[in-house]
């Protein structure tokens, strides 16, 4: 990398005192000063743009030497900034393939490993807990989440409670997709709802768009101890978020793309996580098509969800 | 390394045909009903395209049946007893149908609590280190889960399918195997219900807890 592609570029609306200063003194409306001083908190989110990142296009636009230069940028972010010696990779979606995820409620114990899993696959923020699933404790006899909660702490399973876990269901039709203004969500040929989180602008219009709570914004930068780090990361998937950017599940693309098993399936203690290829009549995920009760949220909605749950 | 990455599927494969010809032979020889059974879960079925496929890995018990004592060793351990040492001299108590009823003997760190089963339902009384089925035959320890597969017809029968009991390594078995365990991994064959478990993790949501500007 040369010299002038390590220069640091601001943005010019984010909270650079000096230009608020000068603003104000050259009489500017109370509007722009109540304007700046609503935005000034956003100076935080991204800190200081690499010229490099700030003229980073789209994904799909990407060679495959953009790419590589970009992997290596994000590398040695991680080694800066985390002290972590991280690989990223771009596992491709394999042909004739198309994800399918299967709970069965009937074994579900609301225990919440597949939680936890998550949060270390996936590089989350630790002084948060963050993680893409909730397991919400039911009333048996409802869907409804507003009903469940996610909090509880007592020793499970309850009498007269389900445990229900939430993920997002990388819906054939997914409305989150369709409200993004700038492209930066969209589906792959396997099924899953991807971000390029160097491409999203961070307006959540898709958090408002998705019927269940399955996307989170980044409020801050992630803090994650070296050693905890997960190394084996995807530009797709788990390498660690910027703030300011919205994230979700993404099956765990890195694994299940190499044919591996996603990482809350193989936490499950319980075994109620069936996952496999729609597409092969033979598959696990199509037997339990095939042979149980299956049902999936909200249905109603048209958004066709690939995560079913089922019953025994 | 190239050669190691070329020679592992070749091993599998082989691995494979030896195993559906032992299968083939087994049953063709009035087989052990085990070959019936796990044959069916350790991928011998005919794959349509002939792309070689990983085993499935079943962990399955080894040596011989054990008991757990109330003594602990010096590292605090509890002690285990194999079944056969005293019960190769006197009898056991086969009207015994849970751990409720006193007095419990030598094993005093077993919980049985399985329905309204006795020890030698599962237990070979002809032979400790064995197990037996309901019609008598004499199977192996490593065979418990024909034992199980009795009475547990629709468990066994989702394991048989890959959707009961859970998994781990890929799920595409054309690019790695797969490891699954045994009924006795996840359900104590004496106390088989599924413990109670506590939540270890919970994520902190905005609403919540809140921990700084912004949440």
């Amino acid at each position: 990398m040369s010299d002038s592609d390590k220069r640091t570029i601001s943005l010019p609306v984010l909270g650079e005192v000096s230009r608020r200063t000068a603003l104000k003194a050259g009489g500017a409306t109370l509007g722009l000063a109540a304007f700046a001083a609503a935005v000034s908190p956003l100076a935080g989110l991204r800190g200081r743009l690499s010229a490099q990142e700030l003229m980073q296009r789209h994904y799909k636009e990407l060679s495959a030497d953009d790419k590589a230069k970009i992997f290596e940028r994000l590398e040695n972010e991680a080694k800066e900034r985390y002290g972590a010696d991280v690989k990223i990779k771009d596992p491709k979606a394999i042909p004739g393939v198309r994800y399918g995820y299967a709970i069965n409620l009937s074994v579900c114990n609301g225990n919440g490993a597949c939680m936890e899993a998550c949060h270390r696959e996936n590089n989350h923020d630790r002084s948060t807990n963050q993680s893409y699933i909730r397991v919400f404790e039911m009333p048996i006899g409802t869907t409804d989440f507003k009903h469940g909660d996610s909090t509880y702490t007592h020793d499970v399973p309850r009498e007269g409670k389900y445990y229900l876990p939430v993920q997002c269901f990388q819906c054939e039709n997914p409305p989150c997709v369709d409200v993004c203004p700038v492209e930066a969500t969209w589906q792959e040929e396997d099924g899953i709802v991807v971000v390029d989180y160097n491409w999203c602008i961070g307006c959540r219009y898709c958090q408002a768009a998705c019927p269940y709570h399955a996307r989170r914004f980044n409020w801050k930068e992630p803090q994650i101890p070296a050693e905890e780090v997960n190394p084996d990361q995807g530009y797709l998937s788990n390498r660690i978020r910027p703030a300011g950017v919205v994230e979700k599940c993404h099956f765990c693309l890195h694994r299940t793309r190499e044919g591996r098993q996603p990482a809350c399936l193989e936490a499950c203690p319980t075994g109620a996580r069936i996952f496999g290829n729609l597409l092969d009549p033979e598959s696990e995920i199509r037997t339990v098509l095939r042979t149980k009760r299956v049902f999936v949220l909200k249905e109603e909605l048209g958004a066709r969800p690939t995560l079913f749950y089922f019953f025994d | 390394m190239m050669r190691g990455r070329v020679l592992i599927p070749i091993v599998v494969l082989a691995a494979l045909l030896l195993s559906i010809g032992l299968v083939r032979f087994m049953t063709s020889a009035g087989a052990s009903p085990r070959s019936e059974f796990l044959a069916a879960t350790m991928s011998t079925e005919a794959v349509p395209d002939e792309t070689p496929r990983w085993l499935v890995e079943i962990s399955l018990p080894d040596g011989r049946p054990r008991v757990v004592t109330d003594r602990v060793d010096s590292m605090g351990r509890a002690v285990t007893v194999s079944c056969a040492s005293c019960h190769s001299n006197f009898d056991a108590n086969t009207a015994r149908r849970s751990s409720d009823e006193p007095p419990m003997a030598f094993h005093q760190g077993l919980t049985f609590q399985h329905g309204n089963l006795s020890c030698v339902t599962c237990h070979n009384p002809d032979d400790y280190n064995a197990l037996r089925l309901a019609d008598g035959t004499r199977i192996e320890y490593r065979d418990v889960m024909l034992s199980c597969a009795q009475c547990h017809a629709p468990q066994a029968r989702d394991y048989e399918r890959g959707l009961h009991g859970g998994m781990t390594g890929f799920w595409d078995r054309t690019k790695g195997p797969q490891k699954r365990k045994s009924c006795i991994d996840c359900h104590d064959p004496h106390a088989p219900k599924f413990p109670s478990m506590t939540p270890t993790f919970k994520p902190l949501d905005r609403f919540l807890e809140p921990t700084g500007p912004g949440d």
